[in-house]
C-alpha cells in the first residue's frame, strides 16, 4: 500500500521534469506542455494530501478540479499567443523570440 | 580733549563722502544724473568734509588729546569677541585728516578740468569719493579691523581707479597688478591682526598698545606682529621688494595719480606703522628691518628714476623713493618725523603729479623726449612744477627741506651707513627731478601737437598746492607737529625757519641738493656733458637702472613661472585632473561596468527568467530546510 510519501515523491519528480523541460526545451508548444506536467505534478500532491490529511473533506480535490479548469483556460490563451507568435515570426523557437529586452 | 567739537562732526567727515559716492554711484544708472551735477556733489561733500577736518586739526592744535568714540556695535560672536564701530582721534588722525581732505578736494576740482569730456565721469566722481571715505575712515579708525576693512576699501578704489580707462589692456593689467602685489602684503597685516588679537584678546588699538605696554604680550609675538603690519604697509607703501605695482599704476588718469598714488593711499602704510608705533617700541628688531627697507628702497627707486623718460614714471619712482625715506624716517627718528615728511610729500608730490598732467594734457604724451621748452607755453605749470621739484629736493626754505632734513638728522644719530645712503638720495632726487625739469620745460620744443596753457579749473589747484608745498614745513619749524605727536623721539633739530642754519647737516644736504640741480643743468641745459656719454662710460649700472633691476622679469620667472605656474598651479591642474576627475570618472566607470556585467542576466529570453526563478525558489526552499 503506498503513503503519502511515495505520492509527494512521484508529485516531485513530475513538477521536476516540467520544470527542467520548460527551461531547456526551446519549442514554444513542448514548453506549454511542460507547464501541463508541473501543473499534473502539483494536482498529485493536492489529492494525495487530501485523501491522507483530511479524508473528510474535499477541499484538496475541489482545488485540482479548479486548476485542470484553469489549466485549459490557459491553454487555449497560451495556443493563442503561439499562434500569433508564428504568424509574426513564422517560428516557435524561444531562442529566436528574445525581443523583450530593449 | 576736544570737547569743544560735538561728536557728530567726526561721523561726519567720512560720512559726507560715503553718502556723495551712494548718490552719485545710484546717479549711474538709476537717476541719471547730470556729470556736472556727480562733479558738484562730489567736490562740495569733499570741501565739507575738509572744513570739518581743518576744524579738528586746528582745534587739536591749540589743546592737543585724544578723544575716543565708542560707536555702535558691529558684530559680536560669543562672549571673546565683540568688534565695534568707533572713531579714535588723536593728533595723527588730525593730521592725516587734514592731508587726505586736502589733497582730495584739490585734486576732485582739478579733475573737473582734467576729465572734462570723459564719458564716464559719474564713475569717476562715485569712485573718488568712495576713495576720499574709506581713507578718512581708515584713518580714524579705533578698531584693527575696522581699518583692515576700509585698508581694502581703499586698495579696491586704488585697483578701479588704476582701471578706471579698462578697454586699454594696460590699465586693466596694471590694475589687477597693482591689486594683486598689495594683497600679499595685507596678508602680513591679517596675520598681525590674528596675531595680536590671540595675545592680548582685543581688536582695539588703544587696547592693543596698553595690553603691549603692560608687557602680558610675550616679545616674540610683538616682534612678528609688528614684522606683520610692516609687511601689509611695504604692500600699500610699494616698498621694496613690493614696489613693482606703483609705476604701472601710473596707467590711471593723472588726478588718481596725484591723490591715490602721490599723496594718500600709498602713504597709508606709512600712518599705519605710526599708528602701531607703540608696538614697534617694543621690538628693535622691527624697527630696524622698517630703517633698512625703507633706506634700500630710497636709494634703489631714486636710481631707478635717473634713467626713466616717461615724466609720470619719474614721479613714481620717486614717490618710491619718497615713502622709503619716510620709512627710513619712521624707523629711526619715530612716527614724527615720518608723518611729517608725509604731510609735506603730499603737498609737493601731488603738485608734482598735477603738473604732469598738466603737460600730458597740453602735448597728449609722457614722454619727456618729446617734450622740450614748455615754459614759453605755460608758464603757470612751469612755474609750480619747479616750485615742487625744489620742494622735493629739499631746497630752503621750501617744505620738503625741513622734512628731509629731520630724517637725515634721524638717520646722523649713529647710522652711518644709512646716513650716506639717505644722503645719497637727497643728490640723486635733485639731479633726476632737476633733468624733468630741463628737458620737459627747458630748451626747444619737440613734439608735434601744439602745447597751450590747460584752463583755470587745473590750474587752481596747482597754484594752491604750491603755496602749501612752500608753507606747510613752516609749520614744524618750530617743533608744533613733533610736540603735537609727542613721541617721545623729538629732536632738537626744530630751530625756526632761520635757526636751521645753525646745523653743518644743513650746510651738507643742501650742498648736495644744489649739486644734483647743478649736474642736471650742466648735462641737460649747457650740454657740457652728453648724456649718452655718461651712460655708455657707466654701461654697468646703466644697464641695471634702465631695467629697473629686472624686478618685474624676476618675479615673472620665479614666482609667476616657477612656483606658480609649475609649481602650484599644475599641482592643482593635476591634482584636479588626476584626483577629482579620476574619482568622477572612476565611479561612472564603475558604475558602467557593473552595469554591462549583470545586463547580461536581462537577455530577453523568458526561459532565463524562469531558470533564475526556479533557482530562487531552490534556493529559499534550501534555506527554509535548514532552518526548520
Amino acid at each position: 500500500m503506498p503513503g503519502l510519501e511515495h505520492y509527494l515523491i512521484l508529485s516531485a519528480l513530475l513538477f521536476c521534469i516540467g520544470l527542467t523541460g520548460a527551461i531547456i526545451k526551446r519549442n514554444a508548444v513542448v514548453i506549454l506542455m511542460c507547464i501541463e506536467i508541473m501543473l499534473a505534478g502539483v494536482n498529485v500532491a493536492m489529492v494525495a494530501f487530501s485523501r491522507f490529511i483530511t479524508p473528510l473533506q474535499l477541499g484538496g480535490q475541489l482545488f485540482t478540479i479548479f486548476i485542470i479548469i484553469v489549466a485549459a483556460a490557459e491553454v487555449a490563451i497560451g495556443l493563442a499567443i503561439i499562434l500569433a507568435l508564428y504568424r509574426k515570426r513564422q517560428t516557435v523557437d524561444t531562442e529566436k523570440t528574445d525581443f523583450l529586452k530593449w | 580733549m576736544m570737547s569743544n567739537i560735538p561728536e557728530i562732526v567726526f561721523w561726519l567727515i567720512p560720512g559726507l563722502p560715503l553718502a556723495a559716492f551712494g548718490i552719485v554711484f545710484l546717479g549711474l544708472r538709476v537717476l541719471r544724473l547730470k556729470s556736472g551735477f556727480a562733479a558738484l556733489l562730489s567736490v562740495s561733500a569733499t570741501a565739507a568734509s575738509f572744513g570739518l577736518s581743518l576744524w579738528t586739526g586746528i582745534s587739536m592744535l591749540s589743546a592737543p588729546g585724544t578723544s575716543s568714540l565708542d560707536g555702535f556695535n558691529w558684530f559680536s560672536s560669543g562672549n571673546a569677541i565683540t568688534v565695534d564701530i568707533g572713531l579714535l582721534i588723536n593728533p595723527l588722525t588730525a593730521i592725516m585728516l587734514v592731508v587726505v581732505s586736502t589733497v582730495s578736494l584739490l585734486v576732485q576740482i582739478y579733475s573737473i578740468g582734467y576729465m572734462r569730456g570723459d564719458n564716464a565721469l559719474n564713475r569717476y566722481f562715485s569712485f573718488i569719493s568712495l576713495f576720499t571715505f574709506a581713507m578718512l575712515f581708515m584713518v580714524m579708525s579705533n578698531n584693527l579691523l575696522v581699518m583692515f576693512m576700509a585698508w581694502e576699501l581703499v586698495g579696491l578704489c586704488s585697483y578701479l581707479l588704476i582701471g578706471f580707462w579698462f578697454h586699454r589692456p594696460k590699465a586693466a593689467s596694471a590694475a589687477k597688478k597693482a591689486f594683486f602685489v598689495t594683497r600679499i602684503g595685507d596678508f602680513g597685516f591679517l596675520a598681525a591682526i590674528l596675531i595680536l588679537f590671540s595675545s592680548t584678546g582685543t581688536f582695539s588699538i588703544e587696547g592693543i598698545h596698553q595690553a603691549a605696554a603692560s608687557g602680558i604680550v610675550s616679545s616674540a609675538a610683538i616682534t612678528w606682529a609688528a614684522l606683520g603690519i610692516f609687511f601689509g604697509a611695504m604692500g600699500k607703501s610699494a616698498q621694496f621688494p613690493l614696489h613693482t605695482w606703483l609705476p604701472d599704476a601710473m596707467e590711471g588718469p593723472t588726478p588718481v595719480s596725484a591723490l591715490i598714488h602721490a599723496a594718500t593711499m600709498v602713504a597709508a602704510g606709512v600712518f599705519l606703522v605710526a599708528r602701531m608705533f607703540p608696538l614697534f617700541e617694543y621690538s628693535e628688531t622691527a624697527l630696524s628691518t622698517v630703517a633698512i627697507v625703507g633706506g634700500i628702497t630710497a636709494l634703489l627707486a631714486a636710481t631707478i628714476a635717473l634713467v626713466m623718460w616717461d615724466i609720470k614714471k619719474v614721479l613714481a619712482y620717486s614717490t618710491i623713493s619718497q615713502l622709503g625715506y619716510m620709512m627710513l624716517g619712521i624707523g629711526l627718528g619715530g612716527p614724527g618725523v615720518a608723518l611729517f615728511h608725509l604731510f609735506t610729500h603730499a603737498f609737493f608730490k601731488a603738485l608734482l603729479f598735477m603738473g604732469a598732467g598738466s603737460v600730458n594734457h597740453s602735448t597728449g604724451t609722457l614722454d619727456m623726449r618729446n617734450m622740450g621748452g614748455l615754459a614759453r607755453y605755460m608758464p603757470w605749470t612751469c612755474i609750480t612744477f619747479v616750485i615742487g621739484a625744489l620742494s622735493l629736493s629739499g631746497i630752503w626754505p621750501l617744505a620738503g627741506f625741513f622734512s628731509k632734513e629731520e630724517i637725515l638728522a634721524a638717520a646722523l644719530e649713529g647710522q652711518p651707513v644709512l646716513f650716506a645712503i639717505a644722503l645719497l638720495t637727497v643728490f640723486i632726487t635733485a639731479f633726476y627731478m632737476f633733468r624733468a625739469v630741463f628737458t620737459t620745460f627747458g630748451g626747444s620744443y619737440r613734439g608735434r601737437s601744439k602745447p597751450h596753457e590747460s584752463s583755470a579749473a587745473m590750474l587752481l589747484p596747482m597754484l594752491v598746492m604750491a603755496v602749501l608745498a612752500v608753507c606747510a614745513g613752516w609749520l614744524n619749524a618750530t617743533g608744533a607737529i613733533d610736540s603735537l605727536l609727542d613721541d617721545g623721539t623729538k629732536h632738537a633739530w626744530t630751530t625756526g625757519i632761520f635757526g636751521v642754519f645753525t646745523h653743518s647737516l644743513t650746510w651738507i644736504s643742501l650742498l648736495m641738493a644744489a649739486a644734483g640741480i647743478f649736474l642736471a643743468w650742466a648735462i641737460y641745459v649747457k650740454r657740457w656733458f652728453s648724456a649718452e656719454r655718461i651712460s655708455s662710460r657707466f654701461a654697468l649700472p646703466y644697464f641695471f637702472f634702465i631695467n629697473k633691476y629686472w624686478f618685474d622679469e624676476i618675479y615673472n620667472i620665479i614666482i609667476g613661472n616657477k612656483l606658480l605656474n609649475k609649481g602650484i598651479f599644475s599641482f592643482f591642474e593635476k591634482l584636479d585632473e588626476r584626483v577629482i576627475d579620476g574619482a568622477v570618472n572612476g565611479i561612472a566607470r564603475l558604475t558602467s561596468s557593473t552595469g554591462s556585467f549583470v545586463r547580461r542576466a536581462q537577455n530577453g529570453r523568458l526561459q532565463t527568467y524562469l531558470l533564475f526563478f526556479a533557482a530562487g525558489l531552490a534556493i529559499l526552499v534550501l534555506m527554509m530546510v535548514i532552518i526548520s
